[in-house]
This record gives C-alpha cells, sequence and structure tokens, in this order.
C-alpha cells in the first residue's frame, strides 16, 4: 500500500505488478479507482460552463457520449485533464484525484448561475480493462454489448445503479463504472467472481498507460505545458479553433490557437532505449555533440515491450522518429532513440 | 567457513577467506518488487563502504546497492544481465551480485550479525 493524493492504495497485489500488467493486456483486469474525482455539472448552462473552462465541444456532445478535454489556464497550461459524459440529467466529470478540489473551484467560479457543481464524494469508481472486459461485463447486463468506445450507459449491473463508460487509461478496450460507495464493494465481489478477472494496482495502472503513450497530469502534461506541446490537440475540434463557430473562448484561448499555427516550442514523444536500463522522469537528454535536447517526463519498464519505455519533451528539431539522442542517468550517458507513441497498438472498441 | 553479516541498507555479505560476496535481502528485493534491470560494478574496479558500488531496478523503482565493505571487485553475477529475476527469486544465493577482495578487515566489525539484522527488520514491520 502506497499513499497517493491523500488516498492508501494497492500499488500491487500479491501477484506482482508484470503479472498484472500482462493479464490486463491478455484478459481483464478490475482497478479500484475510487481516488478520481467525480464532479456532476446540472443545470441550463452547464455545457456553458465546462466550454468556458475548457477547449471542447460540450454543445454537440450527445446524451450517451464522453470526451476527453482539460481545464486550461491563461497561459494555455494544463491545470487538469479530464473525461466528461453527458448523462441527460447533466454532466459527470472524472478528474484525476490531487486536482478535484482545484478543479472544483475553476467549475464554480466559472458557472455562475444556471449552473451547480456537485462533488460526487460518495461515489466510487472502479475500471474493468483488457480484451475480456466487454464480455465479462455482458454476463451481468446485456446492454454492454451495444456500447462502443466513449458511449456512456446508466444501467444496474448486480443490482448496482452505474453509470458506465467505454473508457479507460490502459490502451485496452475497458470500462470505468461510477457507482455508489455503498453498493462497490458488492459489485467488485461480482466482478472478481469472474474467471479470468484479476485484481491490478497502480503499479500496473501506471506501466500500461506509459505504454499506451496516455499522459499523467504532474508528470507528462501540467500547469507549464500546453496541450499542442503534448500533442494532445486533437482534442480541441474545430469549433473551437480558429474559424470554427464557438473559437477560442477558453482560458489561453490565444496562445493555444497561435502555437497551433506556429508550432509548438516542444513536443511530446516516445523513447526506447538500446539496453535494458530504465530512464526514468526528470533524466536530461541530450544531442551527441552536448546540446540539451530535452527531459523526460514518464520512464520504466514496459511488461509487454518487455523492455525499457519512457516519454519525453524535446525540442522539434530532435522530434523526428528515429533520432538518436543521448539520456543522463546516474551521470553515465545511454543511447536512446526517438519512437512514435504509443508503444503498443490501442485496441480500443470503436464503432 | 563461511559468516554472513548485514547492513542497514539491507544488503549482506559473506565472509569466504578474504572474499566478501554481496547482495541485497530478501526484505529489499520484496520492497523493491520485480527486477528488470541490474547495473554491475567492474571487475578490477575498487569500492568503498558505504559507497554505491551496483544499482537494482525494479518496475517500481531504482536502489542503489551500499558496498559493506571497500575493496577491489574480483568477479560480478553477469547472469544478472539477462535474467535479474534472479535476484528476487533467489537474493541470498544465485541473486548474488559482486564479489570484493576485502582491503580493511575492520570494516567487518561494523557489520550487523543476523542477530542483530531480524531486530532492524522486526522495528521496520
Amino acid at each position: 500500500m502506497v499513499p497517493f493524493a491523500g488516498y492508501q492504495m494497492p500499488l500491487n497485489y500479491p501477484t506482482g505488478i508484470i503479472q498484472e500488467h500482462k493479464h490486463t493486456r491478455e484478459s481483464a483486469s478490475l482497478f479500484d479507482v475510487s481516488h478520481m474525482g467525480q464532479i456532476r455539472l446540472v443545470g441550463s448552462k452547464a455545457a456553458g460552463c465546462l466550454e468556458a473552462t475548457a477547449p471542447a465541444d460540450i454543445i454537440d456532445l450527445a446524451p450517451g457520449r464522453q470526451c476527453y478535454s482539460y481545464l486550461t489556464n491563461h497561459a494555455g497550461g494544463i491545470v487538469d485533464d479530464f473525461m466528461v459524459m453527458n448523462i441527460n440529467s447533466g454532466y459527470q466529470m472524472v478528474v484525476n484525484a490531487a486536482n478535484t478540489f482545484s478543479d472544483l473551484d475553476v467549475l464554480q467560479e466559472a458557472c455562475g448561475h444556471g449552473c451547480t457543481v456537485e462533488h460526487l464524494g460518495s461515489h466510487s469508481l472502479i475500471a474493468l480493462q483488457g480484451p475480456f472486459a466487454a464480455d465479462a461485463l455482458a454476463q451481468l447486463s446485456s446492454e454492454i454489448s451495444d456500447m462502443h468506445f466513449m458511449d456512456v450507459r446508466t444501467l444496474e449491473l448486480s443490482s448496482a445503479p452505474c453509470t458506465i463508460s467505454r473508457s479507460g487509461y490502459t490502451g485496452e478496450d475497458g470500462f470505468e463504472i461510477s457507482t455508489p460507495s455503498n453498493s462497490v464493494e458488492s459489485l467488485a465481489r461480482a466482478l472478481l467472481q469472474i474467471s479470468g478477472i484479476q485484481l491490478a494496482g497502480l503499479g500496473a495502472r501506471d506501466s500500461l498507460r506509459l505504454e499506451a503513450g496516455l499522459c499523467l497530469h504532474g508528470n507528462d502534461i501540467g500547469p507549464q505545458i500546453s496541450p499542442v506541446e503534448a500533442n494532445i490537440a486533437w482534442a480541441i475540434p474545430k469549433e473551437r479553433r480558429r474559424g470554427g463557430i464557438r473559437e477560442g473562448g477558453f482560458p489561453g484561448a490565444a496562445p493555444v490557437l497561435s502555437m497551433l499555427d506556429d508550432g509548438p516550442p516542444r513536443i511530446r514523444v516516445g523513447i526506447r532505449t538500446d539496453g535494458r536500463a530504465p530512464v526514468r522522469a526528470q533524466a536530461p537528454l541530450e544531442t551527441s555533440d552536448g546540446k540539451a535536447a530535452g527531459q523526460v517526463t514518464s520512464g520504466g519498464f514496459g511488461p509487454s515491450i518487455g523492455g525499457p519505455v519512457a516519454m519525453a519533451y524535446v525540442v522539434p528539431k530532435w522530434a523526428p522518429t528515429g533520432t538518436r539522442l543521448w539520456a543522463i542517468v546516474r551521470n553515465k550517458h545511454l543511447p536512446v532513440k526517438v519512437v512514435p507513441l504509443p508503444f503498443v497498438p490501442l485496441r480500443y472498441h470503436r464503432s | 567457513m563461511s559468516i554472513l553479516r548485514y547492513t542497514d541498507d539491507h544488503e549482506w555479505a559473506r565472509l569466504e577467506g578474504d572474499t566478501v560476496t554481496v547482495g541485497i535481502t530478501e526484505f529489499a528485493q520484496d520492497q523493491l518488487g520485480e527486477l528488470v534491470f541490474v547495473e554491475l560494478p567492474t571487475v578490477g574496479g575498487s569500492v568503498t563502504q558505504g559507497d554505491d558500488a551496483a544499482v537494482v531496478e525494479s518496475v517500481k523503482a531504482a536502489g542503489e546497492v551500499k558496498s559493506p565493505v571497500s575493496g577491489t571487485i574480483m568477479e560480478i553475477n553477469e547472469s544478472l544481465v539477462d535474467t535479474p529475476e534472479k535476484v528476487n527469486d533467489d537474493p541470498m544465493g544465485d541473486g548474488w551480485i559482486y564479489k570484493v577482495a576485502v582491503t580493511d578487515p575492520t570494516e567487518w566489525e561494523s557489520l550487523m550479525d543476523e542477530v542483530a539484522y531480524a531486530e532492524l527488520l522486526a522495528k521496520a514491520s
């Protein structure tokens, strides 16, 4: 157990991170991610409130659909990244644990009248991830089979009232399930009764998302990093870009939209090493002639890759795939190269 | 005959003649979790008591192996390069890390015996 954002969380269960990681890619794993903040926005101005804080297209987000976006600051940095779903009665967000209360402040300030912002403190969140997740969940509700990637349904699983999205943080097909905390334990136990599902902890969650090229807020993205630099500007729809019908209108719109036109001063890339030594966050990257080229923001061992994997920010000159650089680890120079992200194919169940 | 000693940093040292074999303890491997990389010292190089002599990295974290004694590296466990998990499976046996020819026998006296190390573990848990 380790402390994480004010919670005591399992880093791994007895089988260990590598086995939990591989099991997730081969079958399905259940993660307790109840530390994640859940926020509900209700009211006629809820969509407008979200659009005032994030460069997303919430107006056109259909009931039963989810999208990924981020709260930005006036410099265009990423205050937090989140998932938001249209649940008919309003919008429900999943935000990073450590940012829950600051996000609530930002949203409440942006909303004013016509929208209430509620912290779902009595709700838990569990994630069922892996290629077997859909078949497993379909044993509890036949409606699951009709869902595609980023679809949202409200239904009962094993008599627990659930809000389910077909999404996750592993690169695999899977589901995130929000349910009141007083029904989560019985639901988790029911899921673990299904042969092929086992528990996985924070350690596997981190190695899975790293292989999938997904950003961790606080490491790979943060208030000093713009979505263009993070290479996640795909989440900004045309409606909010230059010439769009609701162009700008979010904090830091001017710097973000300019950077979309002019290109970023640094960009997030994948890094592979030649040897077995992991290159971890904070390791500086240099060129062959000793010039600073960038810095690693997440790194470790990728169990499915069977070797070290990392993500880093580099100046665009050194960003092309195949560029050879050096990582400085314990005062030694390790040869590395720039590779495309993700490290493993994403296996979402797209429609 | 061999004798075992321990450091408060959870390395073990086994004295045979004037050679000391070094590794990490069961407690240390359990805390680190599954090892994915071991950085070995260079044969012929020298190590100083308490200084970093090797690195063991797990999926979770990197840990330094601080040398229990000073001396010259005589042999390294090269099999750990391809199978670092040997340290998890058999930390006090096949998972040994390096052997050092001792230069200062008095350093041995500063290490913990099995009773003292067992007490340290009891306090840690």
